[in-house]
């Protein structure tokens, strides 16, 4: 968070500085709205084109970016408290450590188990 | 402003809590309430991401072959519903804050109208599928009109086993997000009573707020499962 949405969050929560509470402005409401629509026509858009193992990334990556976009204006992460940011970010995090390790994990095994595969169908 | 239970002070605003000091506290406590309920969900999830994540690393060709019988135009159409949902719901909040009651029963309207042509094109999808005996685990039984409208390149794949694995995970994803949505209908439902008697406005906004903010994690979470299944 940078210094000026912290000190802006902090005059928001005591609502000193401005009369009522701070609104999100149309322009940044529209404007997150046409960037998700843009995002969405570029994944369909890349997902046409056969990048390989690319194509998964990409897919992520823009997932991640849209998501991101939501948290910081629509749910206005962007102008809160650094507390709801560090709750947020924490459960992100841990969610991917879990995903990834447990993928990592499982991968680890193929070889064996399709050798023992193979090998049990040759008893057979 | 501080008034003890049984004070009866006439300034008390009508819907501060007994304990709370202010509306500006009683707002900072509710949003990051609703915060530590997202960070569970985001872990909920998580974990259905991982099952995801372990199938689909150990049976990428399924995934590849099943992913055909999903529309994605259908998939990208219901993306779009939820963004301009998510659009109409953060418009809300600003109408709320703004003491703009017609504007918040508009919006809050048009979010609940979209929530239903989520579920409507879901129930399509849905239903499409179960007809087409594209159903969960072993039991999945392709008709065979639906294995004619794959692709060419697909049809001359031969037919992986187990690719009720797939609709397994795709019934119990999207399935748990439609949850999601219906529950995200029926706080709608409810905010636009609150909101057409004139609940709410600039000192207190906190409950159009806090389902706005379950409502973004609906539209978050879609947008992962909608490239997952759809496009890759």
């Amino acid at each position: 968070m940078t210094d000026s949405a912290a000190h802006a969050s902090v005059q928001a929560a005591s609502g000193h500085a401005a009369p009522g509470p701070h609104a999100l402005p149309v322009r940044v409401l529209l404007g997150t709205a046409l960037a998700l629509f843009a995002l969405t026509a570029v994944t369909v858009a890349i997902s046409r084109a056969d990048l390989g193992a690319w194509n998964a990334v990409a897919a992520l990556g823009i997932a991640a970016a849209k998501a991101s976009l939501v948290a910081l204006f629509f749910m206005h992460l962007k102008y809160q408290g650094r507390f709801k940011a560090v709750v947020f970010v924490a459960s992100v995090v841990f969610a991917v450590l879990l995903v990834a390790f447990v993928v990592f994990d499982t991968t680890q095994y193929q070889a064996d188990v399709r050798a023992a595969a193979r090998a049990g169908a040759a008893r057979r | 402003m501080t008034s003890r239970p049984g004070g009866g002070e006439a300034a008390r605003p009508r819907f501060l809590a007994e304990h709370f000091e202010s509306l500006e506290a009683q707002l900072e406590t509710s949003t990051t309430g609703i915060w530590l309920f997202i960070a569970s969900e985001v872990l909920f999830f998580g974990a259905l991401f991982t099952a995801y994540g372990v199938w689909r690393a150990n049976h990428h060709q399924l995934f590849h072959y099943a992913q055909h019988f999903l529309d994605w135009r259908l998939g990208a159409l219901n993306t779009l519903v939820l963004i301009t949902s998510s659009l109409s719901a953060a418009w809300s909040v600003r109408c709320a804050q703004l003491g703009r009651k017609s504007g918040l029963t508009a919006t809050l309207g048009l979010t609940l109208a979209l929530a239903g042509v989520f579920l409507v094109v879901k129930y399509f999808e849905y239903s499409h599928k179960l007809h087409n005996g594209l159903t969960w685990g072993a039991s999945f039984h392709p008709s065979p009109e639906v294995l004619l409208s794959l692709p060419e390149a697909i049809r001359a794949l031969p037919v992986p086993e187990h690719l009720g694995t797939f609709f397994t995970l795709y019934y119990l994803m999207t399935g748990l997000h439609g949850i999601h949505v219906l529950v995200g209908m029926g706080l709608f439902l409810w905010l636009i009573r609150r909101a057409r008697r004139g609940d709410f406005g600039p000192g207190y906004y906190g409950p159009v707020d806090a389902v706005a903010l379950y409502w973004h994690l609906v539209d978050t979470i879609w947008i992962f499962l909608f490239p997952l299944f759809y496009l890759v």
